[in-house]
């Protein structure tokens, strides 16, 4: 049976989320997981942390450069 | 929410077949939707927002004169990306803002501090010394807007490459293929980029939520 230590197991953690890992080492994961606090509460943080990311405020294009591009589509695209 | 994640656009051949007709709502719709992400992506490798704004208007152009030539290998939004960060990267060199996709270099080594970890001779080597903290969640506006803030500042200050995944994958929520297509990089090499900004940007919030937490 694979196991991973504290140290080793963060470095998995994307490859966890994305379901990249092989079998073994996925199911090594989840038994470190099943009886470490530590690294849940490190697997809570990360997790926080992508949703906080994708938090940020929106962009815009200027109003100049959207009316270009609108009449840039009018103008080729004439039905 | 990422600008696609929360969009409802039609499915791409709806959406092309409506461009090649001349369908100016749907251009808006999706210059809209899109213009959010790719003008963060392009930000990402140039040095100014015009320089920014500018590439995004140069794709999109490419967009309208090209679109009746798309082919659908990949899916609309790739194609758009790959023209976008074409023209970033060209736009960044002139700007002598070439980032090195080749190497790993600065990526490589653990994402965590090390010392944080027992050393082999601990009754358990390798578990956390300090053990990671449960974080509050921020309801309080001003919180809020802080931990903002301070993401924003976490990503500008990431390289180059960690930074521009970490975009595509957090804040505009593609999938590891897309960005993988949209990169042309292999799927571990964009994961290790990914890991490491997401475990910088996590570093900066443990610290702020230290702080917090402290003062109450
Ligand atoms: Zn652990």
């Amino acid at each position: 049976m694979k196991r991973f230590t504290c140290g080793e197991l963060v470095e998995v953690i994307t490859a966890y989320l994305d379901d990249a890992l092989d079998e073994p080492s996925h199911a090594a994961v989840e038994s470190h997981l099943a009886c470490c606090a530590d690294c849940g509460h490190y697997l809570d943080q990360y997790r926080a942390t992508v949703r906080a990311v994708a938090d940020q405020p929106p962009e815009k294009l200027s109003d100049r450069t959207r009316d270009r591009l609108m009449s840039a589509f009018r103008e080729r695209r004439k039905p | 929410m990422g600008s696609f994640a929360g969009s409802a656009l039609p499915p791409d051949d709806v959406i092309v077949s409506a461009l090649r007709a001349g369908d100016e709502a749907m251009f808006a719709a999706l210059l809209d939707t899109w213009s959010r992400g790719m003008l963060r992506v392009a930000r990402s490798y140039v040095s100014t927002d015009d320089s920014a704004e500018e590439v995004v208007q140069d794709t999109w152009l490419a967009v309208i004169g090209g679109i009746d030539g798309f082919e659908g290998r990949s899916s609309l939004k790739t194609w758009v990306y790959r023209i976008l960060v074409n023209a970033a990267r060209k736009r960044g060199a002139r700007e002598s803002r070439t980032l090195p996709w080749s190497a790993l270099d600065q990526d490589g080594g653990p994402s965590v501090d090390p010392a944080r970890f027992h050393g082999p001779d601990a009754a358990l080597p390798g578990s956390w010394k300090e053990p990671p903290a449960s974080w509050p969640t921020p309801e309080n506006q001003a919180l809020a807007a802080e931990v903002r803030g301070l993401i924003g500042k976490a990503l500008a200050e990431l390289p180059p490459r960690q930074r521009i995944v970490i975009t595509l994958r957090d804040v505009e929520g593609c999938a590891s293929e897309e960005v993988c297509d949209i990169l042309d990089i292999s799927p571990a090499n964009q994961r290790v980029l990914l890991h490491r900004a997401r475990a910088a940007v996590r570093e900066r919030l443990e610290g702020y939520f230290r702080s917090v937490m402290a003062a109450e």
